[in-house]
């Protein structure tokens, strides 16, 4: 079904969407002129082929869960922040704060994520095509953030147990962030990943793994006087 | 929040639709910034005559041109709403001294050889309607709807603030540093009409202009100099620059085709931009000048 957003109301698309009937078979829309609109295609909660063709404005996708969701063009700030699960791919940049707090699902972006890519994540899995921006990967504290590109500065500041995957450069690590041993489990998660996002170019031995250095995960006596 | 857009015409093909992209581009802005809004214009400029953008408030038009004709006989005036644009030959320095004596009532928004601001408290769709802005034509323009927070909402708080010649600056953000900054250009000679820290960054870059630094120039020094939150557009009569700080928190994008480069603070402001789908489209990353035209 197509769905025209030049004629019809943002909030009237997105209730459409989050009250799809259960019984029915129409699972896969299409949205034309999204217009770089906000809240495009957010709060989903059902298997649905959403594909919007055009630039999207802020969190679009965000909070979804179980709906698959294309964007044919960027994406402004906050792209499915709070994902649940499902999928979504963004063809064109994403804006920053790319798949903020988001707890499951997969992430993809074709093109370059700008600063804050994966703040503070909590178990999504993120796949950027090309290069993110600084503060990448902020408090994160589950999941996986791939990268073809390069990483900008502070990357993986403050993180927890996320693991991040850089195939480029990376311009400075954050505070505890550390490059840490690619294992053979880390390997297979990375193939993984590579295979779901369809990136048949690129071999998982040749990025590097950083995670936390975990110094500071307990309070520690000698930094009393900084208190 | 504020809203900030700008259009840089590559070639002449839009010159004449300018207005109508700019206020559209505005008028998206709203949700960002509903308390006032304002644009600069920049069009065929005449070397041998100055273009004053005055705002003359509630004095009566026809009773301010009677007056004004009385003292300067070489002018010429055009009103669109309390806004009036006087083109005469007379020079800044001279004129300047005059309105300020003469009109005390009378604010100078703006002046050079290219340049037309406009600014207005209000909506901005309101403020767009009001000065006619879908009429114009130019080369260039930028414009801002604001969400006031550090000063009140007035015409002398609306942006685009010009403090020289031909040169605009809108602001999304806010600086840190404008009072201890103010207090240094006043040492330097700059004046400024209010209590707004972004006419400080304006009077920033009019000075460093006046020392013959490249905008570009300018703007880097800036980062180092202006403390704060913010993404910039700077325009002068060749062109326009862009730039973010180094923590980005402001919004911008930039879409570019072979006729024009446009930047806003969403890609909702420029969606209706011919052409728009198909140009390149990418965010100005934090802490780089981005210049065209200069």
């Amino acid at each position: 079904m197509k769905l025209d957003l030049k004629k019809l109301k943002l909030r009237k698309v997105n209730e459409q969407l989050q009250n799809i009937d259960r019984k029915k078979n129409d699972r896969n829309f299409t949205i034309i002129n999204p217009e770089g609109n906000h809240a495009v295609c957010a709060g989903l909660t059902e298997e649905l082929n959403i594909n919007i063709k055009g630039h999207v404005g802020y969190y679009c996708a965000g909070m979804n869960q179980k709906a698959n969701i294309t964007i044919e063009g960027n994406v402004g700030t906050g792209v499915a922040e709070n994902m649940m699960s499902g999928k979504v791919h963004v063809k064109g940049n994403a804006s920053q704060s790319a798949g903020a707090t988001a707890h499951g699902g997969l992430l993809i972006i074709d093109g370059d994520a700008s600063s804050r890519c994966g703040i503070s994540m909590k178990g999504v899995n993120i796949v950027v095509k090309g290069s993110v921006g600084h503060m990448s990967g902020f408090m994160s504290q589950a999941g996986n953030l791939v990268v073809c590109g390069d990483a900008g500065e502070a990357l993986g500041d403050s993180l927890y147990e996320t693991n991040i995957y850089i195939k480029g450069k990376v311009k400075s690590l954050g505070a505890d962030c550390v490059e840490k041993k690619m294992d053979k489990e880390h390997i297979k998660k990375l193939n993984l990943l590579l295979q779901e996002a369809n990136i048949k170019n690129q071999k998982a031995e040749s990025f590097k793994r950083y995670g936390s250095a975990k110094k500071l995960y307990n309070f520690k006596i000698d930094n009393i006087s900084n208190y | 929040m504020c809203g900030i857009v700008g259009i840089y015409l590559k070639t002449k093909k839009f010159e004449k639709n300018l207005g109508k992209m700019l206020s559209g581009m505005l008028n998206n802005m709203e949700s960002r910034g509903p308390d006032s809004a304002g644009f600069a214009i920049y069009k065929n400029s005449d070397k041998k005559e100055y273009k004053y953008s005055l705002c003359i408030n509630n004095l009566n038009f026809v009773k301010f041109k009677k007056n004004i004709t009385k003292e300067i006989k070489n002018l010429k005036l055009n009103q669109y709403s309390d806004h009036i644009i006087v083109k005469t030959p007379e020079t800044p320095k001279k004129f300047i001294k005059f309105i300020n004596k003469q009109f005390p009532e009378v604010s100078i928004v703006g002046y050079g050889h290219s340049i037309e601001i406009f600014k207005q408290v209000g909506n901005p769709k309101d403020v767009v309607k009001k000065f006619n802005l879908e009429s114009f034509s130019g080369t260039h323009g930028i414009g801002h709807t604001r969400m006031a927070t550090e000063s009140a909402i007035t015409t002398d708080g609306s942006h685009p603030y010009s403090t020289g010649e031909d040169e605009c600056l809108v602001h999304n953000g806010s600086l840190s540093n404008h009072n201890n900054l103010r207090r240094e250009l006043k040492k330097k000679g700059n004046t400024f009409t209010s209590e707004n820290d972004t006419e400080v960054a304006a009077g920033y870059v009019s000075n460093s202009l006046s020392n013959n630094n490249s905008l570009k120039k300018t703007l880097v020094s800036g980062l180092k100099d202006l403390d704060g939150f913010y993404t910039f557009i700077a325009g002068t009569r060749k062109g326009f620059a862009v730039v973010r700080d180094e923590i980005a928190c402001k919004p911008a994008v930039i879409a570019e085709t072979k006729n024009y480069v446009a930047i806003a603070s969403e890609f909702q402001a420029m969606a209706h931009l011919p052409d728009v789908n198909n140009a390149k489209i990418f965010e100005p990353e934090p802490g780089i000048v981005y210049s065209w035209g200069n």
